[in-house]
C-alpha cells in the first residue's frame, strides 16, 4: 500500500543493549504510550517496528499485603508480584522522547501498570481475533480510568475477520477508534500510534468544545 | 534478557542496603535521570554504573534496564544519589488530555509531526 516499505530491521552495528542511541544533552521531557494485550499478541513487534532502540526489558516489582489473613511466620502476609515488560523509545526533537511500553494486559497484572502509566498520552489495545477475550480487562480498565485509547487488530496479513465483527465481538463504544494492523510493519506500527494521538486530540478538541 | 530473574533476594537485599522503600516516590518510569558528576573511588557499584549510564539523560526504566535490576530496587539507587547531589531528575510534565487538555497544546502537534516522520 505504501511505496516505501523499509524493513523494521535494527540498524546495523545497534549494539542489543541499545546504549549506542544516548538521548541529547538537551532533553527535558519525556511522553509515555502504553501498549497493552495478551501474550504473543505482537506488543513487542510492533514497539521494535517504530523504535530507535532495540526494546529493552526491565521488571517492576510490587509488595502487597496479603488477604488479611493471620500469619503465624509474619513474613508470609506480604506478596511480590514481579512483571516484566519491553520498552523502546522516539526521540520527538532536541528537547522531547517518547516511550513506548509494550505490557500484558491482564488483570493480575495491571496494579503495576496504574503506576508506570500515570500520565501516558494514551493507550493502544492490540488484540488478536484468537484470543480477544485477553483484552477485555485492559478496555474495561481503560475506559474506567478515563484514560484515551484505541484498539488496533494486529492481523499479521490475515483479513478472515472485519473490523465491524471485531468490534461487536468486543462490544467496543463506538467513539473508540478500531484500526487493523501488521505490528511487523514499520508504516503499520506508525499509523497506529497516529489514530491514537489524532484520537487523543479529537477527545481533547471535543472537550474544550 | 535481564539476568536479575530469579535472582537470589539476597543479592538485591544487599544492593539497597535492605530497604525496600523510602524511594522517592515522584520518580516516574520515564523521569529522566542526568548525572552531575564522575563515579568515584568506592562508590557502590551500582551507583557508579548510574553515573556513568546518565551522562546522557536516560530514564528511570532504561537505566534498570540496563543495570538489570527491577524499576523498584533502581528508584532507591537513584533516590540516594538524587538525595547527595550526583545526579538531577527531569520530571515529566502532565501529558495533554481530555482531563487537562491545556498542560501543553503543542506537545500533540509534536508527537505527530515526528511520527510522520518516522
Amino acid at each position: 500500500m505504501h511505496s516505501t516499505t523499509s524493513e523494521p530491521a535494527p540498524e546495523p552495528g545497534t549494539p542489543p543493549d541499545g546504549s549506542a542511541s544516548p538521548l541529547a544533552d538537551s532533553t527535558e521531557q519525556a511522553l509515555k504510550i502504553a501498549v497493552v494485550g495478551g501474550f504473543g499478541v505482537g506488543k513487542t513487534t510492533l514497539v521494535r517496528s517504530v523504535s530507535e532502540i532495540r526494546p529493552l526489558t526491565t521488571e517492576e516489582t510490587m509488595t502487597r499485603a496479603g488477604d488479611g489473613v493471620d500469619d503465624l511466620s509474619g513474613v508470609e502476609g506480604k506478596r511480590t508480584t514481579t512483571v516484566a515488560f519491553d520498552f523502546g523509545r522516539i526521540t520527538l526533537d532536541a528537547t522531547s522522547v517518547l516511550y513506548l511500553f509494550g505490557a500484558p494486559g491482564q488483570e493480575r497484572f495491571w496494579f503495576l501498570w496504574d503506576r508506570l502509566f500515570t500520565g501516558a498520552l494514551g493507550a493502544v489495545v492490540l488484540v488478536d481475533t484468537r484470543r480477544l477475550e485477553d483484552s477485555f480487562y485492559a478496555i474495561d480498565r481503560l475506559e474506567a480510568q478515563g484514560t484515551p485509547f484505541i484498539v488496533a487488530h494486529n492481523d499479521f496479513g490475515d483479513t478472515e475477520h472485519t473490523l465491524d465483527e471485531v468490534r461487536s465481538a468486543l462490544d467496543l463504544d463506538p467513539a473508540v477508534p478500531l484500526v487493523r494492523c501488521d505490528a511487523r510493519e514499520r508504516e503499520s506500527a506508525k499509523q497506529v500510534l497516529i489514530a491514537l494521538v489524532h484520537h487523543v486530540c479529537s477527545l481533547i478538541t471535543r472537550r474544550a468544545g | 534478557m535481564s539476568s536479575h530473574r530469579g535472582e537470589s533476594p539476597d543479592r538485591l537485599y544487599v544492593i539497597t542496603s535492605g530497604r525496600s522503600s523510602g524511594a522517592d516516590d515522584s520518580l516516574d518510569a520515564v523521569t529522566l535521570i542526568v548525572a552531575e558528576c564522575l563515579p568515584t573511588q568506592g562508590m557502590q557499584s551500582e551507583h557508579a554504573e548510574i553515573l556513568r549510564l546518565c551522562v546522557s539523560p536516560m530514564a528511570v526504566v532504561e537505566v534498570a534496564a540496563h543495570l538489570r535490576l527491577p524499576v523498584t530496587v533502581v528508584r532507591i539507587l537513584l533516590t540516594d544519589l538524587i538525595d547527595t547531589g550526583r545526579v538531577t531528575a527531569r520530571h515529566p510534565a502532565p501529558a495533554p488530555s481530555p482531563a487537562h487538555p491545556l498542560a501543553s497544546p503543542d506537545v500533540l502537534e509534536k508527537v505527530l509531526v515526528a511520527l510522520h516522520n518516522l
